[in-house]
């Protein structure tokens, strides 16, 4: 059992390993055009050299700290309408041609109206992240509140739960899991949506670094932008993971 | 006066602008302290009975009542749901004080009688255990201490074991006979297992197929405490056991 797991582990550290091994390879020798793919040691040497300048943290630290806020921004709102539309089907008929209306229109698409409405401060960029994180969230929550097997709205019922006793101990530990899987989205979303932001209309961040420096054909700097982003989308979502399970021990 | 009291109860159900009778002119009465076992084919409205005395469902036409002996602030009836009754984010301790946290009463009551009931189905060890974690038949204890817990008027118990071997039927049966001879509650209980109902009932009644009527009254004498074996070997048992299987089989066939 033991060794089967590191077999497994080994494999799955193997691939991404050997991927940059054969960048590196092609790269040093000349078969990948070095201009456009420098060879991961060189992305590396840059990642270490913008880091020490301490030009790499401020561009991460405005980029986290939008998603951050846009994050919070989005979230709570859709957990709220979300948790109303699930559990009472008036709010449902009204809110739900709102969200069907706005779903499918790509935020960016809306980045000119938001920058019209909120300027091109930091308040349109929060806003950019908060609603495209807000629609996942909005109808997961609902969904999740939706599904919640009946015989538990029997027992809470048959045992006299009032309604604020019904929302704390059913209808929102029994849509949460559901709703993390909204906010795991959310979350995915978000940092899709800040890079692109930032390319269109933004001075700084992580989304600016990687334009800016395509622009000035300064690819390996490019590059850390882009491993910063992987590293970040994977580090979110390990956090949401522990989240999760903190939150849901009894699935 | 006796404990349970239906009158002229029926209900209707509204199903594609067609109505369906499922209950017709049910007329009962049930003795304080009674066990009493509603015996029917699947889809006989048994289960819309016992829900409309849940109050889950409200009657078309007719009256339920329940007298109330304790205080006002006991509640009337707890149920014991069919499997998956057992909510699956709360531990087994806290399912169990589900009824009594609803009703906000004092934290160390509320400690005391959950403890009580868990050392009563034996899982005073898996309290801080959530459901994903037990047996069916664990899940079933749990669902049991919870009602009993609760300390209702009357007990209502729709199919509780239907879902669970038969070894685990057995030791659950006998579980629950224990357990309600030291309370004395006043039980209906649902099933449709004649066996299950002779070996714990005081009184059967028969229901028919749907519209649901009750067409037969059967008291069960035999003494207490009962076994399996007991059941079984009983002539007179097995005389009422072959009455009621006739009498389910000319009803399934009628709706056949």
């Amino acid at each position: 059992m033991k060794t089967k797991l590191s077999i497994q582990q080994l494999i799955t550290i193997s691939s991404p390993l050997i991927l940059l091994l054969l960048w590196e390879i092609l790269s040093q020798t000349n078969i990948l055009d070095a201009r456009f793919f420098p060879p991961p040691t060189v992305i590396l040497q840059t990642l270490i050299e913008l880091g020490e300048s301490g030009e790499l943290f401020q561009h991460v630290s405005v980029s986290l700290v939008r998603i951050l806020l846009g994050f919070l921004l989005g979230v709570l709102p859709a957990i709220c309408i979300g948790l109303l539309m699930g559990m009472y089907k008036h709010f449902k008929y009204f809110f739900s041609p709102i969200v069907m209306i706005f779903m499918p229109i790509p935020t960016l698409a809306m980045l000119p109206i938001i920058l019209i409405l909120f300027g091109i401060g930091e308040f349109s960029k929060i806003v950019t992240i908060a609603i495209s994180v807000f629609f996942p969230v909005v109808i997961n929550t609902a969904a999740g509140v939706a599904n919640i097997d009946r015989i538990y709205l029997d027992v809470a019922k048959n045992y006299q739960a009032s309604a604020k006793d019904f929302f704390l101990k059913i209808a929102l530990p029994g849509a949460l899991p559901v709703m993390l899987e909204g906010i795991q989205m959310g979350q995915a979303i978000a940092l899709l949506t800040i890079v692109a932001a930032e390319m269109i209309g933004a001075t700084s961040g992580i989304g600016y670094l990687i334009w800016m420096n395509y622009k000035a054909f300064l690819l390996p700097e490019m590059y850390v932008g882009l491993v910063l982003i992987s590293f970040f989308g994977y580090l979110f979502s390990l956090l949401l993971r522990g989240l999760e399970r903190k939150l849901l021990p009894w699935k | 006066m006796s404990k349970i009291q239906i009158k002229q109860l029926s209900k209707k159900f509204k199903k594609r602008n067609k109505y369906i009778e499922a209950l017709d002119q049910i007329h009962l009465s049930i003795q304080e302290g009674e066990f009493v076992c509603l015996l029917g084919p699947s889809g006989c409205g048994k289960t819309t009975l016992l829900r409309i005395l849940a109050g889950l469902e409200v009657p078309t036409t007719g009256e339920v009542n329940i007298q109330q002996e304790g205080s006002s602030k006991t509640p009337i009836q707890s149920m014991v749901f069919q499997e998956n009754g057992v909510i699956p984010w709360l531990t087994v301790e806290e399912n169990v004080a589900f009824g009594l946290k609803m009703r906000h009463l004092p934290s160390s009551y509320i400690k005391e009688q959950t403890e009580h009931y868990l050392r009563k189905v034996g899982l005073i060890n898996f309290k801080k255990l959530y459901p994903k974690e037990l047996s069916g038949g664990m899940k079933q204890r749990v669902s049991i201490a919870r009602a009993f817990a609760n300390d209702p008027e009357i007990l209502l118990m729709d199919e509780p074991f239907a879902a669970l071997d038969e070894q685990n039927k057995f030791i659950l049966q006998e579980e629950l006979l224990s357990i309600w001879q030291e309370t004395k509650k006043t039980v209906l209980f649902i099933t449709h297992s004649i066996d299950e109902a002779l070996l714990l009932s005081d009184r059967i009644l028969l229901m028919s197929a749907q519209p649901g009527k009750i067409v037969r009254d059967i008291p069960i004498r035999l003494e207490r405490p009962r076994t399996i074996e007991q059941v079984r070997s009983d002539p007179e048992i097995t005389n009422t056991f072959l009455e009621i299987w006739e009498h389910l089989q000319k009803e399934v066939k009628q709706t056949r």
